[in-house]
């Protein structure tokens, strides 16, 4: 009974608490939420590199613009009811007539502030303007690397192009850039149109069909980012997602002169009995790893697959058992991707993720 | 009070009859969600088929899938994923021969399809033996069937899973198989 009596109590006390804070508690709430939104690894707010401080910067000045401007508003519009209510005590009391005088006041501070709405709206304009030009004016004098992506219904095909041939290679999903070095991108698409977005280095680009994107941008810090398909494009968009490595450059280097090489021979006798099932079922119809047979581009590229961080457009962490998953039946963690189910027995399977987990 | 009777046992009688009517049509088909592995290193078979107007031989193997309307699906599915697409389009065909149109070169019933895929053909087409389960080349086999009509409607497949880039499989209308003449292609292989 008393203990009824005690939840009751608690309740009603907590109720009225809730009540009474709720005024401290929604701001307070939506700051901490507001809070999550700087600082990430894939945020506008968080620049890394000068194309993004661009967009970040007329960020902030439209933020602070509208804000100070919300902020007028408001005050005089309290002001004006304030002021209302002690002209007009009598709320049905028909309101004074109108002199001539006061009508020209009340001319001047409509066209007032209609000019300055205009003004600002055009200082936005302007500024946008010149964020944009600044973003792609100096295209043609960023020789840095240049790499082509192109967007697959759901993965990012990438190819580092190079003036020796020997040296282009393709991978996916996974960007590797030098820090501090202009990277151009050629932004293609051969299915659908999608949108290359890393938040932190740049601004959105769609990728169309039959068409070449480009756009420069620069990491200043090195780190990771995140980028994500900004274009809906089918069932997957959401798992269609990517990583920026931006390196210093010794390292860059290093990661790239391992790409070129051709991939690993088959180290233990379970590799190769991988390697063979690998070639000897579908998987060799899609995917090429360099230095085998197996040269199709219909699917990503595997040559150095465990040297990526995630399969599956960055979906999955990659590891043994999400691999055997992903190989498996990818249509259970995927619904609608390319990848047909490959059903092998035990032994294949195992002998398959070995030689998939040596692919260094 | 008779009529009354009688009204009772017509009205519930019918009842149980659009019962059992619906009852019976929740089971249609048997439909298999894991087909069995392929088999590594199968052995090489000597095709006996002539292209053109050769007479083909008649072969009496059953394809397990025409009558299952999930099977349907999975093969037009795989019809994109194992990128027949690649050559044949979406049935209109490209560097490949079309596979909606009533001209055959290699055989039209389900048995011809299926050597045709597993063993590949002169001048182009590749084999797939061993990368594709037999299963699923008798999937896709019955869905190149759907493409011109071959299935009853109720099996072959009614949408698409994305834009649709011609009618769907279920409206085509049946075209009449013809053996066409030698191909070009086919000619000096």
């Amino acid at each position: 009974m008393s203990n009824k009596l005690h939840i009751a109590v608690a309740r009603r006390f907590w109720c009225c608490a809730v009540r009474r804070a709720r005024f401290v508690l929604f701001p307070t709430l939506t700051a901490l939420l507001l809070t999550g939104c700087g600082g990430g690894l894939q945020s506008v707010l968080n620049p890394s590199g000068p194309q993004s401080e661009h967009i970040s910067g007329l960020w902030w000045f439209m933020l602070i613009t509208c804000t100070i401007v919300f902020v007028l508003v408001m005050i005089l519009l309290f002001a004006a009811v304030v002021k209302g209510r002690k002209g007009f005590p009598d709320p049905i009391a028909p309101p004074e007539k109108e002199t001539r005088e006061s009508e020209r006041r009340r001319g001047v501070v409509v066209a007032v502030a209609t000019a300055i709405t205009i003004a600002i709206l055009f200082v936005f304009i302007v500024d946008s303007f010149f964020v944009g030009r600044g973003m792609t004016a100096e295209l043609d004098r960023k020789q840095g690397i240049n790499i082509e992506v192109t967007g697959h219904q759901w993965w990012w095909e990438v190819r580092y192009q190079d003036v020796d041939a020997s040296s282009i290679f393709t991978t996916a999903n996974e960007i590797h850039i030098p820090v501090g070095v202009p990277v151009t991108f050629s932004l293609k698409a051969n299915d659908v149109i999608h949108s290359f977005w890393v938040p932190n280095l740049h601004g959105k680009k769609d990728l169309i069909p039959g068409k070449i994107s480009t756009i420069w941008l620069q990491a200043d810090k090195p780190g990771i980012y995140r980028g994500q398909c900004a274009e809906y494009c089918g069932h997957q968009h959401a798992h269609m997602a990517l990583w920026i490595f931006a390196e210093p450059r010794e390292q860059f280097d290093a990661w790239r002169r391992a790409q070129i090489q051709s991939a690993a021979s088959p180290a233990t006798a379970s590799e190769q009995r991988g390697q063979q099932v690998f070639l000897s079922s579908a998987c060799v119809m899609c995917h090429a790893i360099n230095g085998t047979p197996a040269g199709s581009n219909f699917g990503p590229n595997l040559t150095h697959l465990a040297s990526r961080k995630t399969i599956a457009a960055a979906t999955l962490p990659n590891d043994r058992q999400h691999l055997a998953q992903w190989v498996d039946d990818s249509q259970q963690i995927k619904p609608g991707n390319r990848m047909p189910p490959n059903k092998f027995s035990p032994e294949d399977m195992q002998a398959l993720l070995d030689y998939l987990q040596s692919l260094k | 009070m008779h009529s009354k009777k009688a009204k009772f046992v017509s009205r519930n009688g019918r009842a149980l009859l659009m019962l059992i009517v619906v009852v019976s049509a929740c089971k249609r088909e048997q439909r298999q969600f894991d087909p069995p592995p392929t088999t590594t290193n199968p052995a090489i078979v000597q095709s006996e088929l002539q292209p053109g107007g050769a007479p083909q031989p008649q072969t009496s193997t059953k394809s397990p899938v025409e009558e299952n309307a999930n099977a349907l699906s999975d093969g037009k599915r795989l019809f994109s994923l194992y990128n027949c697409t690649g050559c044949h389009a979406n049935g209109g065909g490209a560097i490949g021969p079309a596979l909606m149109d009533e001209t055959w070169i290699y055989g039209s019933d389900p048995a011809s399809i299926h050597s045709t895929i597993v063993e590949g053909r002169p001048n182009g087409m590749p084999s797939f033996r061993g990368k594709i389960s037999d299963y699923q080349v008798w999937e896709l086999s019955a869905y190149v069937r759907s493409l011109s009509g071959q299935l009853r409607k109720d099996v072959a497949p009614g949408r698409s899973d994305d834009m649709n880039v011609h009618r769907s499989e279920q409206r085509v209308e049946r075209k009449t198989p013809q053996q066409s003449t030698i191909p070009k292609a086919a000619e000096q292989p």
